[in-house]
């Protein structure tokens, strides 16, 4: 009543969040699912504060960049792209020439300051850059627009495959692809690209590393080999497993605690919550990651802008894959690729890439209503 | 127009990516619940399989006390050392920490680590001292244990080495009566469950005992430890004296078959590894057979008493000193004329034997012996105990019915000797032979007449008087009786012209016999090797000691008054 407005006074709490320009279902239910994967990561850490204390920081500086995202309009973003997806390349090939090894493959690049891996940018780059050269026709785009545009992603994810990293290159290439599926790709080609996928299949296979290979072939039999490969599919199936219905309970998980299951921080972290939390615990994992994939998929049908649409809708479905994958991975259903799961797994740069696609999903929403407004 | 239908085809598209992500969410969860709900109690078992470990928790050994409770066997708490490899590796800088710890080589340590870099375990050190393990318990984190162990250690060495046996590495009898009591001595492991981790080292602790330990029975042997040193030490003097090859001594309690004295020469260190092989370790008295010689006179005797065929005054020509039978001739050491039976005895001639002998039924004089237990265990269950042999009377020739009856053709041990003798000292019953203390009284079986075992006795006494051939087994206030024997030892085609065993059997008091001891000596080099000469006085010193020892009351005051006042007086 002091003030002269027509509009009931919001609190200045409120004011403050309209203007970040978040969604906030989207953002409560990310920071939900840090939370839950923050309780996990403790028991997986070894109750390690100093891992909690690196887990919260890298999700402060992963929050802060999706918001600093979310208010880039997808115009901007859309002008960025070719060279975002430029310098993601440059990166790629420094990493060949010149990439730190870690764990008998170059991803790392150091600059100095901070160390991160180029193929992460891609995971964001790629779909920019697919999504900005489809835009600059009409939609539904042409076989050759297609063709032109595959370029994008076969160039990527060729390179992400040289370092070796078969599971990320697979990643960035599917969500270049997703791009051109929204985009309305005939199904009659879709298939033929199945067919050519098919036939390519047994080139890949002749082109794997050893190692990766050896993934697959433990994959369709983990008890080939228990002590070697197929060592991690069945410890982490062990803990799924013996979780039952209500876990073992927080800090209780046998094989994690005992140190049974390997990559119990980062990879595997799904099979502790298995073990921990039960069939209840990884209910609720599911129920949070299906209510962000179903929120930024409603967003991205919100979306007014082609690119916006074309580039959350990307990078929604991406996400979805992430989650697939790992989980399908740890549960025995996938063969092991090196695949953490988002924003549980500990990590710092998937969960800046993860959160910052997250920003653009918000922002394809939050800049809708200036448009129209 | 084109927009428009761009448009509706995007709808679609989202509607397919919907479709498959719901259905993918389900897939996941259908995954997720197979395992835990279906899979649960078989993955359930494998986590335990991976995690949970049964280790055995080893028994305290029960000790082996002398009659007195005095220890001849006892178990040290000394925990083994082990490793894993695969860890350990890791942390070169511990290895020479851990080296010291076990005064072992670095280089030595570093070889087996390499050699068996992808084991998980081996052991490094079996039984370390307590300061060792306190250094190596701080290695605990990169991979080195202690294993709960025991040592077994034999306060009494070398004097009650093979009767006591000893046990090994894995604390189970090995040889002597550890070896014969071992399932009680040593309990039952029991056993507990410990979770442990990826790198096999024990966590905590789960459950508890799934299986209590049982501790092992202390066992109260029959032997008096102090005895033991005595017989020890007059044993090895005499061997060392005669330079024989071996020697053995058993002293026994006539009515309960206790041993309470048993030795052996040479004798070995069981505490000392290095020790326990070769001929040594072996319990003379019980497995090594040999025969007898004439201390198998006195059993002809019994057989000649019982079968009432003969009595003590009965004259027997042994004229002129030696006797034809078929191609052999048995000889005295002298012509001693007509001698009744108790000086047959007492100057151990083996053509009055042989006289005596042939006028008995084979078969009746071969179940006398039988009945002395000659060709039987004695009772002992000692490990490897040897039975000799004794052939049926029905398969006797002449001249073996002779020989038998001066101790040749018959192979028994110094064990059944000691057991047989104590028959005629307890008036005729035969004891089963126990080196297991007796907490109540306990006879043996009647074999022979009392009557005929008092005479047997009186015969025996002879043997110990001045002009007996045992005379210089006497012991000062004590009457004795036994029996001398020089058995010369067969050799391939016949018998030693100069190796003997030189024996000696006998029991005190002889008015009311309470032990018997025997003495063989093997090989004794000399001018005089007679059982006489060399046992007799070991027997003597033996005798006196366990006389004296046990608190028996002498019976030959006034006798041994008047030897004192005479030696006294020379």
């Amino acid at each position: 009543m002091l003030k002269p407005s027509s509009k009931p006074a919001a609190p200045l709490f409120f004011k403050i969040a309209n203007l970040l320009r978040l969604d906030y279902p989207l953002a409560i239910a990310l920071v939900l699912l840090f939370g839950w994967g923050t309780v996990v990561l403790y028991s997986a850490a070894g109750e390690s504060f100093n891992a909690i204390i690196r887990h919260l920081i890298h999700f402060g500086i992963a929050f802060f960049a999706m918001i600093v995202f979310a208010n880039i309009p997808p115009a901007l973003l859309q002008k960025w792209s070719p060279y975002f997806f430029a310098v993601g390349l440059l990166g790629l090939f420094t990493v060949l020439l010149i990439g730190d090894t870690g764990k008998g493959a170059q991803r790392w690049l150091d600059l100095g300051f901070i160390r991160f891996q180029p193929s992460e940018i891609m995971k964001i780059a790629v779909p920019m850059a697919v999504a900005w050269s489809i835009n600059r026709h009409p939609l539904p785009p042409t076989l050759f627009q297609i063709m032109a545009t595959a370029g994008l992603i076969i160039a990527p994810a060729f390179l992400i495959a040289q370092q070796p990293d078969l599971g990320t290159a697979l990643l960035v290439a599917s969500s270049g692809f997703f791009v051109i599926f929204l985009a309305g790709i005939r199904f009659r080609y879709l298939f033929s690209l199945l067919l050519i996928v098919l036939i390519a299949l047994p080139l890949l296979w002749y082109n794997m590393h050893a190692y990766q290979k050896q993934r697959v072939l433990t994959f369709l039999n983990p008890e080939s080999d228990p002590l070697g490969s197929g060592y991690h599919i069945i410890q982490s199936t062990i803990s799924i497993g013996s979780g039952g219905i209500y876990g073992k309970g927080w800090l209780n998980g046998s094989q994690s605690q005992l140190q049974f299951l390997p990559e119990r921080t980062t990879d595997f972290i799904f099979a502790v919550m298995g073990e921990e939390f039960g069939l209840l615990g990884a209910c609720s994992l599911l129920l949070l990651y299906s209510f962000i994939i179903f929120r930024s998929l409603y967003i991205t049908a919100d979306a007014q802008e082609t690119y916006a649409r074309l580039l959350a809708g990307s990078l929604s479905l991406t996400f979805f894959i992430y989650v697939f994958v790992n989980i399908g991975m740890v549960t025995g259903l996938l063969p092991v690729v090196g695949v953490p799961l988002p924003l549980v797994s500990y990590g710092g740069t998937s969960m800046v890439t993860l959160m910052v696609s997250f920003g653009m999903i918000m922002s394809a929403q939050a800049h809708r209503r200036l448009l129209s407004g | 127009m084109g927009k428009v239908k761009a448009k509706a085809e995007m709808h679609n598209r989202r509607t397919v990516a919907f479709a498959i992500v719901v259905a993918v969410a389900v897939g996941l969860l259908a995954r997720t619940g197979y395992l835990q709900l279906i899979g649960n109690d078989k993955l359930q078992q494998e986590a335990a399989k991976r995690q949970v470990r049964h280790v055995s928790v080893p028994a305290y050994r029960g000790m082996l006390l002398d009659r007195h409770g005095e220890p001849l066997a006892i178990s040290t708490p000394m925990p083994s050392v082990y490793v894993n490899p695969q860890q350990f590796i890791q942390y070169p800088d511990k290895w020479p920490v851990l080296a010291k710890a076990l005064g072992i080589n670095q280089s030595d340590l570093e070889e087996r680590l390499q050699s068996s870099q992808h084991l998980k375990f081996i052991y490094l050190r079996r039984l370390v001292q307590p300061q060792t393990a306190r250094e190596v318990r701080a290695l605990k984190k990169y991979g080195v244990g202690l294993e709960r162990a025991f040592r077994r250690y034999y306060p009494a060495a070398d004097v009650s080495a093979q009767l006591v046996g000893f046990t090994n590495i894995s604390d189970r009898g090995q040889e002597g009566i550890e070896l014969a009591l071992d399932e009680q001595l040593a309990g039952v492991p029991g056993e507990r469950r410990l979770l442990i981790n990826l790198h096999q080292q024990g966590v905590e602790a789960i459950g508890g005992e799934v299986k209590p330990v049982k501790p092992g029975r202390d066992v109260q042997l029959s032997i008096d430890i102090r005895l033991q040193y005595l017989v020890y030490r007059e044993l090895q003097d005499a061997v060392e004296k005669y330079q024989a090859r071996a020697g053995s001594a058993v002293v026994m309690n006539v009515h309960t078959g206790e041993v309470v004295a048993l030795v052996n020469q040479p004798s070995f260190n069981p505490n000392d590894v290095s020790e326990r092989f070769g001929e040594s370790p072996r319990n003379r008295v019980v497995t090594d057979v040999l025969e007898p010689g004439s201390t198998m006179k006195i059993f002809l005797m019994a057989a000649a008493l019982e079968s009432g065929q003969y009595r003590l005054s009965d004259k027997i020509p042994t004229a002129p000193g030696h006797l034809r039978i078929g191609k052999y001739t048995i000889k005295d050491h002298r012509n001693y004329g007509t001698l009744d039976l108790s000086r047959v005895i007492q100057k151990s001639s083996n053509v009055g034997v042989t006289r005596i002998a042939l006028g008995l039924d084979p078969v009746q004089q071969w179940e006398v012996l039988d009945r002395f237990g000659f060709g039987h265990l004695t009772g002992s269950e000692f490990p490897g105990e040897a039975e000799g042999k004794l052939t049926h009377g029905s398969e006797w020739g002449r001249i073996q019915q002779a020989t038998i009856t001066f101790g040749y053709g018959v192979s028994v041990t110094t064990l059944q000797l000691a057991r047989a003798y104590a028959a005629i000292a307890s008036g005729g019953t035969l004891p089963d032979v126990t080196f297991l203390k007796q907490k109540e009284q306990r006879s043996g079986t009647r074999i022979i007449n009392e009557q005929t075992a008092q005479v047997l006795q009186s015969m025996l006494e002879s043997v110990i008087r001045p002009e007996g051939t045992g005379y210089r087994a006497r012991v000062s206030g004590y009457r004795v009786a036994g029996k001398t024997g020089t058995a010369r030892k067969s050799i391939a085609g016949g018998y030693s012209e100069d190796r003997y065993y030189a024996l000696f059997a006998g029991f005190a008091p002889a008015s009311r016999p309470e032990y018997v001891a025997v003495v063989a000596i093997d090989e004794p080099i000399g001018e005089a090797v007679s059982g006489g000469s060399v046992a007799a006085p070991v027997f003597s010193q033996i005798m006196a000691g366990t006389l004296r020892l046990m608190g028996s009351v002498p019976d030959r005051l006034k006798t041994a008054g008047v030897n004192r006042s005479k030696e006294a007086g020379s």
